[in-house]
């Protein structure tokens, strides 16, 4: 078996003989500083800077077109930075494109498998892409197709599968390797919630196995239930990082009153609502009033003779973390 | 769908641990060594094996096409045009089996050069699979040509042994003409693909490079006539037409058709120049494309 040659922060704190610093500083697979990528005149990626350490969930949380794309591509070896550096198991993907990415398992964004082949065909052609020997590829993708939940397909063609089999043979196909670091960029997006379900749970699974999960998503649920710790990205720049849990506690309060008024009054609303709650945030469809007790607060709206049409008390999430650090929602 | 098989894949985890432990993938640094020894030959077999899915085309094409051509052209034109003087003193079926040979590559190359080229791209993307793997961006340019190179060998061969049994190739080098096919697929081939890797949108470019490109170069390079029985004007598209280069050359193994030695070296020079310039744009344009 491949032993990862970075050691654990559990091993390395239980480990007294280590001097401090080597204690406090984290084992990072991946590392990046100042990394920026420019298109012409476009900067997709404006220098953002993050490290993840092995065995971390660790998500980019951004709306379309906030470069969370182009940071996967450079991360996997794929696109050249054009500047800052960027380290993935201490090497730079720039000179060691091939020995990067053989570390790297991948679920693009665009499922493009070889749909002219087999199921189970894909996985095996995938790993020889990795040099990998067929006495090992064949029990492997029989391995790997009941991961996925795919067995029963292994000899149909890639176009007969259904939207959510087909990333799930992706995933299955971006594991042919053993890597201990995946790459997930929108790995639900257009999926039924059924089938979003199903791959939440593959990808909870391997993360318990160890792996290192970065993933790109533009739903605040998705990141909510696999990040163990994201960045929120809006025009190639990190507006805060954090768990989900601490984003939430620092950038918004522990409940939300929705109230709509009606598309007319939603936007006048907001002078007589004025002092409920922390924080007033006006949408076109809809008035959020930021409390730490929601039920209160719609009491106090009652209490004022106002009628929404609708009202809702919702836990903060996310969404109202990235509402509050850019004045927009994160699905236009 | 989900209630059922759920189960199933516990279950599988549950007896895991035992089952993988002879089941280990090498290392990271042994994947990256082996794709950069011998990514294009992997790449080129994922070609292969979706080559695979419709070899009997192949090899119909092989065979099917030329005999047809040999019949109709070789056997039923031939009554009328066969006087032995105007072909260099073979009958009229040697002095078009090569152009036949050489043609149905350079045909085969306008199609695998292609649209799988677009396919790779954009249409199904198949190239970005391999691209998040070690495989380099010319590996999987190589590996592609590698493949269709094959093809090329396999049909080439196969229309050789048919072309044999007709009695029309009475050289002993007859079978240089397979390589020379080869070489001539791959010299027009290779700038096709640098091409096809260069179109964004698929605005029937190919089927304009199959009308007006790959027909008037089959028509007009030597294949049913010799190229200087027609008038100047039009004798250019010939000089510059690998079907040309490839048919005479062709000749010259399977007939010992006569021509001065400069000229054949030309043949060669101009096919192998060709393939060259091809695939260094190739390359360049698979860099730069899967590289943003």
């Amino acid at each position: 078996m491949w032993v990862p040659e970075l050691v654990s922060n559990e091993e390395l704190s239980s480990k007294p003989s280590r001097s401090k610093t080597q204690g406090d500083q984290m084992q990072y697979v991946i590392t990046a500083k100042d990394l920026t990528k420019t298109y012409g005149d476009v900067t997709a990626v404006d220098g953002i800077s993050f490290s993840v350490p092995a065995g971390e969930a660790f998500g980019l949380l951004g709306p379309n077109g906030a470069g969370k794309s182009t940071t996967m591509k450079m991360i996997g070896g794929v696109s050249q930075r054009t500047s800052g550096s960027l380290s993935i198991m201490g090497l730079d993907p720039e000179s060691h494109g091939p020995e990067v990415r053989a570390h790297l398992g991948v679920v693009p964004q665009q499922d493009n498998l070889d749909e002219e082949l087999k199921v189970r065909d894909n996985l095996l052609v995938y790993g020889r892409y990795f040099g990998l020997p067929m006495s090992y590829l064949r029990p492997k993708a029989d391995e790997l197709l009941e991961f996925a939940q795919l067995t029963d397909k292994a000899k149909s063609k890639v176009d007969a599968l259904s939207g959510g089999m087909k990333r799930r043979l992706t995933i299955a196909r971006s594991l042919i390797n053993e890597p201990r670091i995946l790459l997930l960029d929108e790995p639900t997006t257009g999926l039924d919630p059924q089938a979003r379900h199903i791959l939440w749970d593959r990808l909870f699974r391997l993360k318990e196995q160890g792996v290192t999960l970065i993933l790109t998503t533009h739903y605040m649920d998705e990141a909510e239930q696999l990040c163990d710790r994201l960045i929120v990205v809006d025009k190639g720049r990190i507006m805060a990082e954090g768990s989900p849990a601490s984003l939430i506690r620092e950038y918004s309060t522990r409940e939300v009153l929705e109230l709509r008024f009606g598309s007319e009054r939603n936007a006048t609303i907001g002078a007589e609502l004025e002092g409920i709650g922390e924080r007033l945030e006006t949408l076109p469809d809809r008035v959020l009033i930021y409390a730490h007790d929601g039920e209160a607060a719609l009491e106090q709206v009652s209490a004022r003779g106002l009628r929404p049409v609708t009202s809702l008390v919702r836990r903060s999430s996310l969404e109202d973390v990235f509402l509050r650090l850019t004045g927009r929602s994160l699905v236009d | 769908m989900t209630d059922q098989s759920a189960p199933a894949v516990s279950d599988a985890g549950g007896r895991g641990p035992a089952a993988p432990a002879l089941l280990r993938a090498h290392s990271p640094a042994v994947s990256a060594a082996r794709a950069r020894r011998w990514g294009s030959f992997y790449y080129a077999e994922q070609v292969l094996r979706v080559m695979k899915g419709y070899g009997w085309t192949i090899v119909m094409y092989g065979v099917g096409q030329p005999v047809a051509y040999l019949f109709a052209m070789g056997v039923g034109l031939a009554t009328l045009v066969d006087s032995q003087a105007a072909f260099g003193g073979v009958s009229y079926l040697a002095f078009i089996a090569p152009a036949l040979l050489i043609s149905a590559a350079v045909m085969t190359a306008a199609n695998e050069f292609t649209f799988p080229v677009m396919d790779g791209f954009k249409w199904r993307r198949v190239y970005y699979g391999p691209h998040a793997s070690p495989l380099t961006p010319e590996q999987i340019a190589s590996g592609h040509i590698m493949a269709v190179t094959l093809r090329f060998l396999l049909q080439s061969a196969i229309y050789f042994v048919v072309v044999a049994l007709f009695g029309a190739s009475p050289s002993g080098w007859g079978w240089v003409s397979v390589l020379v096919a080869t070489l001539a697929g791959l010299s027009f081939g290779l700038p096709l693909m640098a091409y096809a890797a260069s179109i964004k949108e698929d605005k029937g470019q190919f089927a304009m490079v199959m009308r007006f490109i790959v027909t008037p170069l089959f028509l007009f390079s030597g294949t049913f006539f010799p190229l200087d029985s027609l008038p100047l004007a039009v004798q250019w598209i010939g000089w510059i037409s690998p079907i040309w280069h490839g048919t005479e050359l062709g000749r010259v193994f399977s007939y010992g058709y006569e021509e001065p030695p400069l000229l054949t070296i030309a043949h060669i020079v101009f096919l192998v120049g060709l393939a060259v310039a091809g695939w260094m744009l190739t390359k360049r344009q698979f860099v730069r494309r899967l590289g943003q």
